[in-house]
Formats: structure tokens, sequence, C-alpha cells
């Protein structure tokens, strides 16, 4: 088959945003020739360049304010651009806010109606997906109760519930898709799951490392209005993270100030090394540890994710009963995770040393990895040899 | 072999030419797409204005019969306190018809212009999560208003059938002219000042103000013919003429009020109030015009600014 062909796309596209101070008339007048004091500019999104293929999930992620929404806003064409062109072909459903259209006073059904024109549908095609949009929430017994007495649950399922049966091409959603309770969760991910069958183009904004992992085939990194990745999720979370991270660290600096004393215990290096069987795998840990100020007590904690960043397993050194070293000097620690059957991939271990009240002498994020071999049978997490009798 | 509904997609997708998102901001184009814009959501308009006119009156008993009493009690006050105590009632027949005329006007200006001009900012909620053509929120306050004036229309009728005054002579044909002006200008006022009432939330309270003040500007509870033989045709009566408004009540009166339709000692008509009818309707069309243009200038940023 030929390559998809494209379904948005963005050429140098800038947004800035004007935020003035004063809002009403007579501010205005008295400021009038200071005006331009009392207006801010942001740039909230910077010569963003972006082409989308048909049937593709693309997670945009990125730091509060880094221009996702803007940019997803700007797709959606609620948002004018400041410079640069948004380019669009079929038919768009954008889930910004669920229930953006209801209104309190009307009935689940006068908003089923409304939202749906509102998301582009005629009455004629409501009338064909009523049945199924009701059913699809779950709410048949109060549809003909006016919105403003449903439960926040029963309102979010009713406006995703309209919004999934438009029969987009391209789908825009904004954090919206955890909603309802556990069983109509796994509803909505199985719809985004059949959208993707159906080479919809679903282009979603989150902050769920996990459900981009999961859901999308490309990510792009967003940071300050611009593009920092575009391509594999695996990586795209991985410099998201080390963002974070980066951020973490310049505020625990200031934070810190003048006051950066040399910590009482300090990792010098960690490597991780797997000895596999064909059953499981040991991860052995070989810390080196030098200890300045030797204190009542510490600790050693880690945590393994794998390269989507699912948190897989975590652990602290304080409930095993063993000693540690606590005396002026360097230190060797081995921590051996035996019997551990984790399925082919890379992960990595995030480390740190502290003690049991919660005060962090050092932290050492994305410390070592390591990788695991295709062994076993089948795919997954885990590692399981089944058997079959009969 | 078939396609795959994802194929089938693709396929139908790449036929499809790519279009620039967001309404065409240049000045002298563009009218005709934002037109072809909200024509296509035509539907969604109309259940906008249903919407408008469930939600108000939503659990209350009556329901639509509070749109009429307050006209109703609005006719009360005027026909005892200025008709009958301050005596206007003396030289303007039928005067309860004469002022319900004028109120019925009245009210469907004051709704298109009052609901309108904030009609984005009560429905920021969809202008910020939602594309569509930001024209329909004041359109469809028109429509609300529309559907209100159409029972007080139809109570007129009744009321003017009850009293035995039918207005059934050519005079009549001034009703759909006087309506089209109204609202035409009306939704041109209404689509300038709800666009800007997102940057200068003080338009909504000058407009409570300023309608207040028009009342008085229209012969609604007082006739043209006190104006004209204070004025004696001079350039205020001439500038008091150029009000639509002013207008469009002349016109309706001339439709509705029989029993002073006809030129008498006590009442006066302007001269060619016909053509000043078709005018005013000439120049609202291109008020209406340059509003939309304002507007569609304008709703770029309204996500932003609200």
């Amino acid at each position: 088959m030929a390559e998809n062909p494209t379904i948005v796309s963005i050429d140098n596209l800038s947004k800035r945003f004007i935020m003035h101070k004063d809002k009403s008339l007579k501010e205005r007048l008295v400021n009038f020739g200071r005006a331009r004091q009392h207006r801010d500019d942001f740039w909230a999104l910077r010569n963003v360049s972006l082409d989308i293929p048909t049937g593709e999930t693309l997670g945009l992620v990125g730091h509060n304010g880094s221009g996702k929404s803007t940019l997803l806003k700007t797709i959606g064409g609620i948002i004018q651009p400041t410079s640069g062109s948004v380019q669009r072909r079929g038919r768009l459903a954008a889930l910004l806010e669920l229930g953006a259209g209801f209104h309190p006073d009307l009935t689940g059904r006068d908003n089923v109606y409304l939202n749906a024109a509102i998301l582009g549908l005629t009455r004629k095609e409501t009338d064909r997906y009523f049945d199924a949009i009701v059913d699809f929430s779950g709410i048949e017994s109060f549809i003909d109760t006016q919105v403003k007495f449903y439960s926040s649950g029963m309102y979010v399922r009713l406006a995703f519930a309209v919004a999934v049966h438009v029969d987009p091409d391209l789908l825009l959603v904004d954090e919206v898709l955890a909603v309802g309770d556990e069983p109509f969760q796994r509803k909505c991910m199985a719809k985004i799951a059949e959208f993707q069958s159906e080479g919809r183009t679903i282009v979603l904004v989150s902050h769920s490392a996990d459900q981009v992992g999961s859901l999308c085939d490309r990510v792009v990194v967003l940071h300050q209005g611009e593009i920092t990745h575009d391509g594999d999720p695996a990586e795209g979370i991985r410099i998201l993270r080390e963002g974070y991270e980066a951020d973490r660290k310049l505020s625990d600096k200031v934070a810190e100030g003048a006051d950066a004393r040399r910590p009482a215990y300090s990792i010098t290096s960690v490597d991780a090394t797997t000895r596999e069987d064909a059953e499981s795998i040991s991860i052995i840990l070989d810390y080196l540890i030098e200890i300045f100020e030797p204190q009542d007590e510490w600790g050693i904690g880690l945590s393994i994710e794998n390269s989507l960043g699912l948190h897989i397993y975590s652990m602290t050194s304080f409930g095993l009963n063993a000693t540690l070293p606590n005396t002026v000097g360097s230190h060797r620690v081995r921590i051996t995770l035996p019997d551990v059957r984790l399925g082919a991939g890379s992960y990595v271990v995030n480390t740190g040393l502290g003690n049991q009240s919660g005060l962090n002498f050092d932290e050492r994020p994305r410390a070592a990895s390591f990788d695991v071999t295709g062994a076993g049978f089948g795919y997954g997490l885990i590692r399981i040899s089944p058997d079959i009798a009969s | 072999m078939s396609a795959s509904p994802a194929d089938l997609r693709a396929q139908r997708i790449a036929s499809e030419p790519l279009h620039t998102v967001g309404q065409e901001t240049r000045f002298f184009r563009g009218s005709a797409a934002s037109v072809r814009d909200v024509w296509n959501h035509r539907e969604l308009l109309g259940l906008l204005v249903r919407r408008e006119l469930k939600a108000r009156y939503k659990d209350s008993s009556l329901g639509i019969v509070w749109s009429l009493i307050r006209p109703l009690a609005q006719l009360l006050i005027y026909y005892f306190a200025i008709g009958q105590i301050l005596g206007a009632a003396r030289a303007i027949p039928s005067f309860a018809l004469f002022v319900f005329v004028g109120l019925t006007v009245w009210t469907l200006f004051t709704e298109i212009i009052g609901n309108g001009s904030t009609a984005i900012v009560t429905n920021s909620g969809l202008v910020k999560k939602v594309y569509l053509p930001r024209e329909i929120f004041p359109l469809s306050a028109v429509g609300g208003a529309l559907f209100n004036f159409a029972v007080q229309l139809l109570i007129l009728i009744l009321a003017t059938i009850v009293i035995g005054e039918i207005p059934w002579h050519v005079q009549l044909l001034y009703a759909p002219l006087a309506i089209a002006v109204l609202v035409v200008f009306g939704t041109a006022v209404a689509l300038l000042l709800s666009a800007l009432n997102v940057y200068l939330r003080d338009i909504q309270h000058l407009v409570e103000v300023s309608l207040i003040v028009l009342f008085w500007a229209s012969p609604i509870v007082y006739s043209y013919s006190f104006v004209h033989n204070e004025l004696q045709g001079n350039w205020i009566e001439q500038l008091y003429l150029l009000n639509p408004v002013t207008l469009v009540v002349l016109g309706m009166q001339k439709a509705f009020w029989v029993a002073g339709s006809a030129q008498g000692p006590n009442v006066n008509w302007p001269a060619d109030l016909d053509l000043r009818l078709v005018l005013a309707l000439a120049v609202s069309v291109l008020l209406l015009w340059f509003g939309q243009r304002v507007f569609s200038r304008l709703q770029g940023n309204f996500a932003q600014e609200l």
C-alpha cells in the first residue's frame, strides 16, 4: 500500500498570547499612553512544523505550559495562529472538554442531540446512533432526566458516548480519556483501539506516560512551545522524564541556594548485571557508596521501570534487616533480586539513599539499565513457560 | 482481495483537498465562506434556539406565558400612567393597541440587542472548547427573540380582532418590511456588540443603559404627531426619523393601528415612510455585512480572551 495520506499539515506555526493586565474601559483609557507596559507577550508555540499521516496515533506530551493544548486547539481551529498555517481534511471531532455544550436544564436526550450537532452530526445521523450512544453511556434510565441531576460520572459518560459516536476521521483528545469508573475506562480504551484499527487518526494530549506509551505510534515532545522530540514513543517519554528531572534539580538547587553542603552519603556508581536461565533471571546491582558523615540510620531505595516508563517494582532496604556499613569511607554494597520473571525488553533502575523519615541523601534516577533478551514463550511484561495438557 | 476499512478511509481522505483551518480574516473576502459556514450549521442553530427557549422556561409552571406577562405589565403601566393620568390617550385613538404595537417592536429589539450582545460571553464554554462558526451564538439569540415576537404578534392580531379593528388593508404590507428592517438592523448591531463585548465587558452595561434611553427616542408611548407638532419638520425631526427603530415602530403602527393609520387632524405620518423603510433596509444590510466582517476579524482571539 502507498504511503498514508497526510490528514493534518502544520507549517511553521507560531502563536503569541498577549496578556492585558487591564480589562475595563476605564483602565484602558487611563493607561492608554502606556499600553505597552500593561501587556505581556508570551509565545505559546514557536515555529512548529508537523505532518500527521492518516491512521496515526500521535501523542503530544510536555510540561504544563509547554504549548501542547494550544497546539491541539490550533489544529481544531479554536485558536487562530499568529503566523504559519494549519491545513486539515476529513471530519474532525474535538474532545477538549467533555460535555462542553451540555445545558444543565435540558434532559439527557436533548443534550445528546445538541452535543451531537455541535460535534457536526445531522439530526438524522443522531437518530441513527441514538440507541448506541445511550447504550454505550449505560444510563438508559436517566436519559429523560435533566442533566443537572446527573452525578459527575454519568455526565462525562454521556458526553464521551456522544463524542465517540460522531464518526470522526480525526479525533483530538485532551486529557479526557480517564473518565468514569474502571469498567467504563476499559470501554473507552477498547473504543480507542477500535478507532485505531479503523484507521482513524488520533491526536492525544496526555500527562500519563503509561497511556501515551501504550496508545501512540509517535510522540511529539514540546518544550516552551518548540518541538524537542518527534518520533519513537519510548524515546519521547525518556526525554520528557529527563526534562522533569532537570527542572526538579534546578529548583532543588535554587531552594538549597548557598547551603549546598556535601551530602552525608553519596552514590559513586551503580552497575546492573543480569544472570539468565531458562525460567527466570537474577538482577545484581553493585553499588559503590561513599560515606562522609555517618548518621543514625540510612538505607537504599530503588525502583525498576520498563522503557515506556511503566513502573514495575520498587523497594527499600529498611524492611530487610540487612546491616549496611556505616563508617566514613568507600563501601561496596550488592543487592540481588533473584528469580525475576521479566519479559524481553530493556529496563532502567532508579535509585537513591535516604533515611526512614524521608530525608534523601542522594538520588540517581536512571542510574543503571539492563536488557532482558527474549527467552520464554509468548510476549508480555512477564515471562511464562506455559504448559498445555489434555 | 477487499480493502480494509482503514485503507478505504485513507483513500477517501487522500481524495479530499486540504483546507486551511480557521476563518478568512481579510476584510473584503470570506463573507461568502462565513455565510456558507453558518448555513451548514443551520440545524445546530435551530437546536440552540430551542435550547435557549426550553431552558429559559424550564421548571416554571407558566412557561412561555411569562414572555407575555412582561409586555402586558408594561402595557398596563403605560396605559394608565401616560395614557390616562398624563392624558396622552385623549389625542391618540385606541391608545392601548397603539402602545402594544410599539411595545411588541421594542421587545423584539431589546431581546435581539440585549441577548445578542452577551451571546459570545455566555456561551464561552463552547467558544473555548469546540470550533463552530461563532456567528451562531448571536444568531441563536436573534432566533429566540423572533420566537417570542411571533407569540406577541399573534396576541396583537387576536387583540385587533377582539376590538374589531382588523388591520385588513393595504398598509399591512408595511409590517413585513418593518420587521425585516428591525431584524437585519438588530442582528448587525448584535453581531458587532457581541464581538466587542468579549474584549470590553463594559459594552453589556452600556447596552442596558442605551436601551433605556432609546426607548424614549421612538414613538412607542407617545405618537409621532406630538413630535411633528412640536418640531414642525425641522432638522431635529429629520434626525429623529433617521433612527431605524423609529421607522420600524411607525411602519408597524401604520400596519396594525387601524384607528390612526389614516392622515387626520390629530394624526401625522412622515412623508415617504415606505421609501425610508426600504432605504433603512439597504443600509441595515450593509451594516450587517460590515458587522459580520468585523466579527470575523475579532473572533480569532475569542478563545483566549474569554
